[in-house]
């Protein structure tokens, strides 16, 4: 199954299984369901459990909260997380704080999904990767799966979690149907899917599967191992898994779908820094969205995203090998702004 | 007079007399128990920023005393009565002001956030606004759940310029929801007068009204008895029909607006719009009713005064009592399982 349609078994079932579960969000029982992932929950479930909203991004999630507050499990969907600005107050104010705040009596167990992305002219407002917003709040997970299966294993577990948990899908991901590799899957549990011994590759949603397609060229042309973490859960985050990993490979590449100023990758570079058992053979690898707007334009985005070839070529250049450019470019996808000939818009 | 007539109306002015020691008892008791805080906060014991609800105390004592404890309520920064009204803990609340470990909140949330869940008191916001779609929610959830139950939702005048009042109002009026939306306009956002930010002439009332919301009224705490029945009318309008209502209350807050002082001097309101406030103070005034048509008033006020003195002393020396939170309660507790947060 692919992974959007993973997402909308996730929800199926969980609502199968607890009536206290409910799921809104502008368009989730429109005719497309939001890309699929809630098309025809409603006829299942009835419109007082599924159903579509005024557009009122903070007021919806503010009365999310409160109906979390009073015991139900609220999932929430936006179209992508740049309309979920409008709702920074209640996603920080409330949501995030209500159990600390006054004092562990209440949880509040809200799953708001939201979409990233990038390409097809997406531009400045509809293309950003906000994890570190997210991250930088007290009190809220932050969940960005990679692998469809994991998508379904982790939106129950989010669904059933007692706390607020963003959830962040890729929108080049939706018709991806690459399953997990070994292993079990959970929120705060980074999943090592690829091993090696030279570099550790700390990589996050969309930018894995760039990831993995980078690492097996390494290693077939030019020998180098690198072991690939999916982040999965941004937080909590999976400090153990990472630092275990470079302690063994002693050199790290870290890559964000976020901007790079105070971002993920940032962070995590920081945290291997600063760990006293770690000593780095190389300085560590920093690839990130620039300081700036994304453009709009087809022209204008060729150099924008980060690809297996932007990745190969930042690894051969930390071991000193020989860039041969040409291979480099097959790594490439045809055009730049799609995820693979099935993409055809129109967002 | 006809002796059956004559009958029913002594049983009526029973009860109205009833209902109105009730409310100058629970009114009498925020008043006093704000003043208490308002002379200790010198003392430096209570440090958190703390909105007095003095002069305030009227339209939450009756909207407690018309509902139940299964009736849900949030508040605003401004939230003493609130919570004090509908039958929150006293005790818990000077501790919560005293970031006491058997405050209300553990000591994490102080005077801005207080919640007792037993009474339905369901916390209150420090952020303009930011509790009326959590009421709102809360009201959803009890549709639901089929409980049949109302949800209060208190805010200030300032809170109808942020978006998401109207947002929620919108939502509200949508899905038909059981709640009462109680709009306390004091006339002032801090020091900012409502001149400052809405055009003359607006009318709260008339906007929410012509969004959809069946059960609204412009009402002011000049009038107890007045009001006492418009929202009676409105909260059974409610109970019975369903439906979200809204009401506007005027009102005015005799303190600072943040801290225990006077603060006519400073120059953004003057010192005759606020004379004329306490000429009409709805507590006094419902005193001067009481003691005209209620046999020695007099001895009964004095009791009154006497117990809730001593609940007060009680309270705040069960404050002042209270351990403090050990250091290590500050890193607990952030998420509510607290297995997967290392």
């Amino acid at each position: 199954m692919k992974f959007c349609e993973l997402v909308r078994k996730a929800i199926e079932d969980e609502m199968d299984k607890d009536e206290t579960v409910i799921c809104y969000g502008l368009g989730v029982t429109d005719p497309k369901g939001v890309f699929g992932t809630t098309k025809d929950l409603h006829k299942k479930f009835g419109n007082k459990r599924v159903f579509d909203m005024p557009t009122s991004e903070n007021g919806m999630t503010g009365i999310g909260v409160g109906a979390a507050i009073m015991g139900l499990k609220v999932i929430m969907t936006h179209q992508r997380v740049d309309f979920f600005l409008l709702a920074m107050d209640q996603v920080v104010n409330s949501a995030a704080k209500m159990h600390y705040m006054y004092g562990n009596q209440l949880n509040c167990p809200i799953v708001i999904r939201l979409i990233i992305g990038r390409g097809w002219g997406q531009g400045p407002t509809h293309s950003q990767s906000l994890q570190a917003w997210f991250a930088h709040i007290p009190g809220l997970k932050v969940v960005m799966p990679t692998f469809a299966e994991d998508a379904y294993t982790l939106l129950r577990e989010a669904i059933q979690d007692p706390n607020p948990v963003i959830y962040l899908e890729h929108r080049w991901l939706h018709e991806t149907n690459e399953s997990s590799v070994k292993g079990n899957i959970s929120i705060g549990k980074a999943r090592i899917c690829r091993e090696g011994k030279h570099c550790t590759i700390v990589s996050n949603s969309y930018l894995t599967l760039e990831s993995i397609k980078a690492a097996s060229y390494l290693s077939e042309r030019h020998g180098i191992e690198c072991e690939i973490i999916d982040l999965a859960t941004v937080k909590p985050i999976d400090e153990k898994t990472i630092l275990e990993s470079v302690k063994k490979t002693r050199r790290i590449c870290v890559l964000d779908t976020g901007f790079e100023i105070c971002g993920l990758a940032s962070e995590i570079i920081s945290m291997v820094c600063i760990n006293n058992e770690i000593e780095l053979i190389d300085k560590p690898i920093k690839g990130s969205m620039k300081d700036i707007p994304e453009p709009t334009s087809y022209g204008l985005t060729k150099n924008t995203y980060l690809d297996a070839a932007d990745i190969s070529r930042k690894l051969l250049k930390m071991f000193k090998e020989t860039i041969v450019e040409n291979e480099l470019m097959k790594l490439k996808p045809t055009r730049h702004d799609i995820p693979g000939d099935s993409f055809k818009g129109p967002f | 007079m006809d002796e059956q007539i004559g009958t029913k109306w002594m049983k009526m002015k029973k009860e109205s007399e009833k209902e109105k020691k009730v409310i100058y008892k629970t009114m009498k008791r925020i008043r006093m128990i704000e003043e208490a805080i308002a002379e200790k906060y010198p003392e430096g014991k209570m440090r958190c920023p703390t909105h007095l609800s003095i002069g305030q105390e009227l339209t939450p004592t009756i909207i407690s005393m018309l509902t139940s404890k299964r009736d849900k309520a949030v508040s605003t920064h401004r939230c003493h009565a609130h919570y004090l009204a509908k039958g929150g803990s006293l005790k818990r609340m000077i501790a919560e002001l005293h970031g006491k470990t058997n405050g209300c909140c553990k000591g994490k949330g102080g005077s801005m956030h207080l919640i007792d869940m037993k009474v339905g008191f369901m916390g209150s916001s420090a952020i303009v606004g930011n509790s009326i779609p959590v009421g709102t929610g809360i009201a959803l959830a009890e549709k639901i759940r089929k409980t049949n139950n109302i949800s209060i939702v208190y805010l200030g005048d300032a809170a109808t310029e942020e978006g998401v009042f109207y947002e929620s109002i919108n939502f509200a009026a949508l899905k038909k929801l059981d709640i009462l939306y109680v709009c306390e306009n004091n006339l002032y956002s801090v020091y900012t007068p409502l001149k400052e930010r809405q055009p003359p002439n607006r009318n709260i009332v008339e906007t929410v009204k012509s969004m959809g919301v069946e059960y609204t009224k412009n009402l002011t705490e000049r009038k107890t008895e007045d009001l006492y029945k418009e929202l009676k009318l409105v909260l059974g309008k409610i109970k019975k029909n369903g439906g979200p209502g809204f009401v506007e209350v005027e009102t005015y807050r005799w303190r600072e607006h943040c801290g225990p002082n006077y603060d006519n001097h400073i120059g953004y309101r003057n010192e005759s719009e606020f004379m004329e406030y306490q000429k009409t103070d709805p507590l006094n005034m419902l005193e001067q009713m009481l003691t005209k048509e209620v046999v020695e008033f007099e001895i009964w006020k004095e009791e009154l005064e006497k117990r809730i003195s001593d609940e007060i002393s009680r309270a705040f020396e069960y404050a002042e009592q209270s351990p403090w939170p050990e250091e290590t309660e500050g890193i607990k507790g952030i998420y509510a399982d607290n297995g997967s947060y290392k």
